[in-house]
């Protein structure tokens, strides 16, 4: 079973194994506009909840993405380097940004669930 | 009498069917040009020398073995491909630029035709000192001007550009903190600010904390008192702010910066509002780079080049870059080392001496308007921009209420449930004849337009423009969505991929790049 | 006053437009202790003919460098402009548009920059260039920095054979944006050996090539030593048309070129504006500072340009950005592409070589005078000679007679007495037989 987990700034979470996958949603890929290019961390690297682990950026704007749990970076998704419209075609799927090996599951709980981010984005829109 | 048979139609012909499709491509005098590596032959030159005769090189072996690959071109070629290029280019001499916080006035002549004498354009940097002394005394009269017009007692000429004079000033501010013993981390910087601000601030190690607007448009006071501590090195501040608004709190918001023991740096982009009426000095400002390409109406050229003198109150003028124009005993020297008086500059920020060729055009500027043409700049400026706001008030949706100064702002709210957005409105207007306003910035409200005049447009410039924009904002709300979304269609290019642009960047030309565009 | 159109009427006009009696109320804003009644203490304003007069009488008390012979180089150097590229550059369509921030309207400046860009790459034999920075003295400050993003370094090592200027700035720059350079003493003879300084934290070492004294050097072997201590080769090249004549830093494994673009299609202009030239490779592009045109297709399919990878800028990642600059060297670097257009590969070729036959045979002329020693071994239109008495009084008293004999080593370097013997000689096209012949004579005369 796979938990589906989203942040107030629009990033969403799911735990693959031990692996939290992390990507934008579809509502903030269609708030950025085009994505041209991502920056993604290197492997290795350790990030925090809440803290900056990748940048997105459009023709006018470059937005952070925040990891919604901590970790350390396991993966990254190198295919968005040739495509980076695939975070616009698909970001829930296969363009996801990110794979973090994650040490506290329990940060998850404070996360929205489908349900609730929902709401959020309606209220926002 | 009459021969009938020359007789030929001299009205129009009644129908004016769908635009005509040419096989070159051009329309009339709007010319489809190449590359000139697509109009190269082997060979060709447009420049004739005469070869040396022979003799031994002495480049020790590192002749270059292949070729660099560019193209040969005929003088009558190199003539006719960028004078084509120019007819694609709008410019302040086709017409008005509305553009906020850019002051695109018009480029006097006389400017150019002084920049040009040889006493000016062909002198060397590093010819002695002793063979200038007419460099020098231009500088002089510039810097006295300018510390004139700002009140400022000194002036740092050689930074390159308006952002380059930001990282001046905000390098004379951290020197004149370090020379007191204090590492300050914070700068604070209204949210309105332009993007250069922070940059700068951030390039000098600073930490940016956001001074947030208040509703009426201007830094909220209270907000940056409760900011204020003893680790703000300066508050980064706009006057007129980009909001095209006159900080009216400005004496307070000095004070409370100089209480925390920090420095008041003003980004003068918007000077053009106020030269002549008001002395940045009186305002507790510390330290104001000044735009000459704005406000003093050097050329634009495209994008530069700019020029950004610093002028500085008394606590930073020490820490001014190198080199320094001083009065010596009897002549005017040229201080380019850290030696005496120049001991704490905080060292050079460009090569050589700073921007002659726009110190000349400046200078020939502010001669020609003198102390009661500047004022009547000022005047004029922010007379044209209250026009604007006066007789489009109700068409657009003004941002704030009350006077503007040299330019006004508006926000999107007027195209609500048009379908039509801020920038579909812009390139509506570029049909129209214009180059769009400022967009998107300031970033405090939403879709914002930024208007900027000047005070070079005649009152049916601004007549005919006003009639525009009331036009095409009708036409919004009447639901003409079609003329703002295909927008522009009668320009030399219609709307340009950008997203293709930035995921596969093509920066140059390549030999294999092969385009079936027409050559000649 | 002829450049403000409009009349007291229309400002009548204006005002009841607006609502209000006088234009002071549009100045209510500012505070009554800040407000200037009257007019500041400043001249009053001046028609053509007067302004014409006044800064004509301070041009005509410089010695314009055209009128004697001239050997003057150190980073800025006077070529032969043809006229066709003042003519084209004052075309009101180049000269007094704005930055092409609305491509459907500026597709001129967007199609010669992006031309300007490719012989930029060209030349210096790099992957991609920028649309031009301020001068080249902060292109290599900004290249040192772009290393350290690269590398995620802080020190940088300087030749001591880089132009003293762009030192400087390096060193300003370091001070303030927090990083270290460590700049090598000035050694005309050669003999620095830059290999064996670098370290665990250098991002970049950088090389100027001719270096600033003239002297060529093969540094082939260099870039693979640097790269494999994981730091970049930085090139500077201060007089852009060597490049005409010598193999080009990208050849040899540069990863950044820093150069001065002014001797192709600039005027000397007492030193600004000048032209910053910057090229990298590919990979390196989006820690690139700097405007950047890029080619893409309109609605309509067909070619056009635009302002790309904008994200880099300040404009849009504010704090974030690589650079804070906004403006470039716009119209400078138009005539160096007009000027670059009309030379082509055949004309800057031959015009490297004249410059080269010049300079060697001024070396020749003046290596034979009494006391004078080439310090070169090789050069292309600059060297550097040691006299046998301090150089600085001697220029001085050349430029009494009417001669400008170079640049006295000790004003860019005061604090090294070592170098007070030291002269900068420079020869262009423009230099002709009978300067070379003057020059010759007079240094002889100095020197006896």
């Amino acid at each position: 079973m796979t938990t589906l987990r989203f942040t107030k700034d629009h990033e969403w979470v799911r735990l693959d194994g031990d692996l939290a996958v992390v990507g934008i949603t579809d509502y903030a890929q269609s708030q950025l506009g085009d994505v041209v290019y991502v920056e993604l961390p290197e492997i290795g690297r350790r990030v925090e909840q809440g803290k900056e682990a990748a940048v997105v950026e459009s023709v006018k704007a470059a937005s952070e993405v925040y990891a919604p749990v901590s970790g350390e970076v396991a993966e990254v998704n190198e295919a968005l380097a040739a495509d980076p419209a695939m975070v616009n075609d698909d970001p829930m799927g296969d363009g996801w940004f990110l794979k973090l090996r994650i040490k506290d599951p329990k940060e998850l709980d404070g996360l929205m669930d489908e349900a609730a981010y929902k709401r959020l984005v309606e209220e926002q829109s | 009498m009459t021969d009938w048979s020359r007789a030929v139609s001299t009205r129009p012909p009644a129908d004016l069917a769908a635009p005509l499709e040419t096989v070159t491509g051009n329309r009339g005098l709007q010319i489809e040009e190449g590359l000139i590596f697509e109009q190269g032959s082997p060979g060709r030159c447009g420049v004739d020398f005469a070869d040396p005769p022979p003799f031994e090189a002495r480049l020790g072996g590192l002749e270059r073995q292949g070729a660099i690959g560019l193209p040969g071109l005929s003088e009558p070629q190199v003539v006719r491909h960028f004078t084509r290029l120019s007819q694609k280019n709008y410019a302040i001499d086709t017409g008005l630029y509305p553009l906020g916080s850019c002051t695109m006035k018009h480029n006097p002549r006389l400017n150019e035709k002084l920049a040009r004498l040889p006493g000016f354009a062909d002198v060397h940097p590093l010819q002695p000192v002793s063979t200038v002394p007419g460099a020098l005394a231009l500088i002089d009269t510039l810097a006295h001007w300018l510390k004139t017009l700002t009140g400022m007692p000194a002036v740092a000429l050689s930074p390159g550009a308006g952002a380059h004079g930001e990282l001046c000033g905000i390098m004379t501010i951290r020197a004149a903190l370090e020379a007191r013993g204090e590492r300050r981390s914070r700068v604070l910087v209204p949210e309105s600010a332009h993007g250069t601000n922070p940059a700068t601030a951030a390039a000098c190690g600073y930490t940016i904390d956001p001074v947030p607007g208040n509703p009426r448009g201007r830094v909220d006071l209270e907000v940056l008192q409760r900011k204020l501590g003893s680790d703000v090195a300066a508050l980064m501040l706009t006057n007129p702010n980009t909001c095209g608004l006159f900080e009216n709190e400005i004496l307070d918001i000095a004070a409370a910066v100089h209480a925390a023991g920090a420095f008041f740096y003003c980004d003068g982009a918007n000077f053009n509002a106020i030269v002549g009426r008001v002395r940045p000095a009186d305002l507790g400002i510390d330290c104001m780079h000044l735009n000459l390409h704005k406000t003093f109406s050097t050329p634009h050229g495209g994008g530069g080049p700019g020029s950004g003198p610093v002028a500085l109150a008394a606590s930073l003028a020490p820490y001014a870059p190198l080199p320094w124009v001083v009065h010596g005993e009897d002549r005017l020297e040229l201080a380019e080392h850290k030696v005496g008086p120049t001991e704490q500059a905080i060292g050079r920020l460009k090569g050589f001496h700073g921007q002659m060729g726009m110190f000349v055009r400046a200078l020939a500027y502010m001669m020609s308007h003198g102390a009661d043409g500047l004022r009547q700049v000022a005047e004029d400026a922010v007379l044209s921009a209250n026009y604007l706001r006066a007789r489009l008030d109700g068409d657009l949706s003004l941002s704030f209420a009350g006077p503007c100064m040299h330019e006004v702002l508006f926000d999107d709210r007027f195209l609500k449930d048009t379908g039509v957005t801020t920038l579909d409105f812009a390139k509506a207007l570029v049909d129209e004849g214009y180059h769009p306003m400022t967009m998107y910035f300031p970033l405090v409200v939403h879709g914002a337009l930024l208007i900027e005049p000047t005070e070079t447009e005649s009152k049916a410039s601004l007549d005919q423009f006003t009639a525009v924009l009331k036009a095409l904002a009708a036409a919004a709300r009447s639901g003409d969505g079609a003329r703002f979304h295909a927008a522009p269609r009668l320009t030399p290019r219609r709307r340009l991929d950008e997203t293709a642009a930035a995921r596969q960047p093509i920066l140059r030309w390549r030999p294999e790049s092969a385009h079936l565009q027409a050559v000649e | 006053m002829r450049y403000l159109p409009l009349t007291d009427r229309d400002r009548q006009e204006m005002l009841a437009a607006i609502g209000v009696d006088s234009i002071d109320a549009l100045f209510a804003d500012v505070p009554h202790q800040a407000r200037l009644d009257g007019l500041l203490d400043l001249p009053r304003t001046m028609g053509e003919l007067e302004v014409e007069r006044a800064i004509s009488a301070m041009a005509s008390r410089n010695l314009a460098a055209g009128s004697v012979p001239l050997f003057i180089g150190g980073g800025a150097y006077r070529h032969h402009i043809p006229a066709t590229v003042d003519h084209l550059i004052q075309r009101g369509e180049f000269l007094t548009s704005y930055t092409p921030y609305q491509p459907e309207i500026s597709q001129g400046t967007l199609q010669y920059l992006f031309e300007f860009q490719t012989q930029v790459a060209l030349l210096t034999g790099m992957e991609v260039a920028n649309a031009s920075l301020y001068d080249g003295a902060t292109a290599c400050a900004e290249a040192v920095m772009m290393a350290n993003r690269l590398t995620r370094r802080g020190q940088a090592i300087l030749s001591g054979g880089l132009h003293p200027h762009y030192r400087e700035a390096c060193e300003t720059y370091a001070r303030f944006v927090g990083f270290e350079v460590a700049a090598q003493a000035p050694a005309p003879s050669g003999g620095e050996d830059l290999a064996g300084l670098i370290g665990r934290d250098t991002s970049c070492v950088v090389v100027q090539n001719p270096d600033f004294f003239g002297e060529i050097r093969d540094y082939s072997e260099f870039a693979p030593i640097c790269h494999e201590a994981g730091a970049l080769l930085v090139v500077v090249v201060t007089e852009i048309l060597s490049l005409g004549a010598i193999r080009p830093p990208g050849e040899i494994g540069a990863d950044i070129v820093a150069a001065e673009g002014q001797s192709i299609g600039n005027a000397l202009n007492f030193g600004g504006p000048h032209l910053g030239l910057f090229a990298s490779r590919d990979k390196f592009v989006r820690q690139m500072p700097g405007r950047l045109v890029g080619e893409t297709v309109d609605a309509d399919g067909r070619r056009g340009w635009v302002l790309t990878l904008s994200t880099r800028e300040q404009h849009i990642r504010r704090e974030r950005a690589t650079s804070n600059i906004c403006t470039n060297s716009g119209l400078c670097a138009l005539a160096f592409t007009i000027h670059l257009a009309l030379l082509g590969e055949t004309g800057l070729v031959r015009l490297a070589r004249l410059n080269h036959a010049a300079a060697v045979r001024l070396a020749e002329r003046l290596e034979r005078i009494p006391g004078v020693q080439l310090l070169n071994q090789a050069f292309f239109n600059e060297f550097a000679l040691r006299l046998p008495r301090p150089v600085a009084p001697v220029v001085e008293a050349l430029a009494e007679k009417g001669v400008l004999a170079g640049i006295p080593i000790s004003r860019l370097y005061p604090d090294r007495p070592a170098l007070a013997d030291v002269l900068l000689v420079a020869a262009t096209e423009m230099v002709t037989e009978e300067d070379i012949d003057r020059l010759d004579r007079e240094l002889r005369e100095v020197l006896s």
